[in-house]
């Protein structure tokens, strides 16, 4: 597992395809899953010319990890990468990059989202927009509502 | 007792700092004791977290010697 903080743009496939070669064993693994967040150019009907993002170094990285240890308890995982940025960005670019191997697609849907969702709830990271009349910090994340319905469900546990 | 306070993003230009670090009487206090007692006389405000040595925490919890204790507003990241 590793959680990367990360002051500059990056590539979120490149630093996948890397990993992977890295440090995972080929033919081991049956599926790879990954998210990638990136910084839209309108929020709430105003245009965004940047954002900035603001973080708790050392607590940021502990509570990710936090997050993707309680994956892996959950569910059969081989490994995880979560590459967050801090600092300035500009629409387009990628925000962050979770991927997920395992075995089993299952595992791997269920993880990814499950590492994206309470990382956006629990991580310490604070944005804040770049908008024509000034700046204004970011209120609060969007909910993923179907994952509530997926656990009742009875997702792969 | 020594005890470091950071404040981040919006409650951190509220403050007009990003640190205080402050010598406090006796081994022991909640973080509600901390606050009325060091660092505002306004309440904190409703939607504000803590965290103590990097763990979230709340107003109940113990802070000793040489915590780290930390305020912010609702996180915002992925």
């Amino acid at each position: 597992m590793q959680v990367v903080i990360r002051d500059g743009e990056f590539d979120p496939y490149a630093e996948l395809q890397a990993y992977q070669q890295t440090t995972l064993t080929p033919g081991r693994y049956g599926s790879v899953v990954s998210f990638v967040g990136t910084l839209r150019d309108m929020h709430e009907g105003m245009a965004v010319s940047a954002m900035s993002l603001e973080h708790y170094p050392g607590m940021t990285e502990r509570q990710i990890a936090k997050v993707c240890q309680e994956a892996a308890e959950r569910w059969s995982l081989d490994d995880m990468l979560v590459v967050h940025r801090v600092g300035e960005i500009l629409p387009a670019e990628p925000i962050v990059l979770v991927a997920v191997w395992s075995s089993h697609r299952v595992d791997g849907f269920e993880a990814c989202r499950y590492i994206i969702n309470f990382l956006k709830q629990r991580a310490p990271f604070w944005k804040q927009e770049q908008l024509a009349d000034g700046k204004r910090w970011v209120e609060g994340n969007t909910i993923d509502v179907g994952a509530d319905a997926l656990a009742s469900n009875g997702g792969a546990q | 007792m020594k005890v470091t306070v950071r404040y981040f993003a919006s409650l951190r230009e509220q403050m007009g700092r990003a640190e205080d670090v402050l010598s406090v009487e006796g081994d022991v206090l909640t973080v509600a004791e901390l606050w009325r007692g060091y660092i505002s006389s306004q309440p904190m405000g409703q939607n504000i977290l803590i965290a103590v040595n990097m763990e979230y925490a709340n107003v109940d919890v113990q802070v000793h010697d040489g915590d780290e204790v930390a305020f912010f507003p609702p996180v915002t990241g992925g």
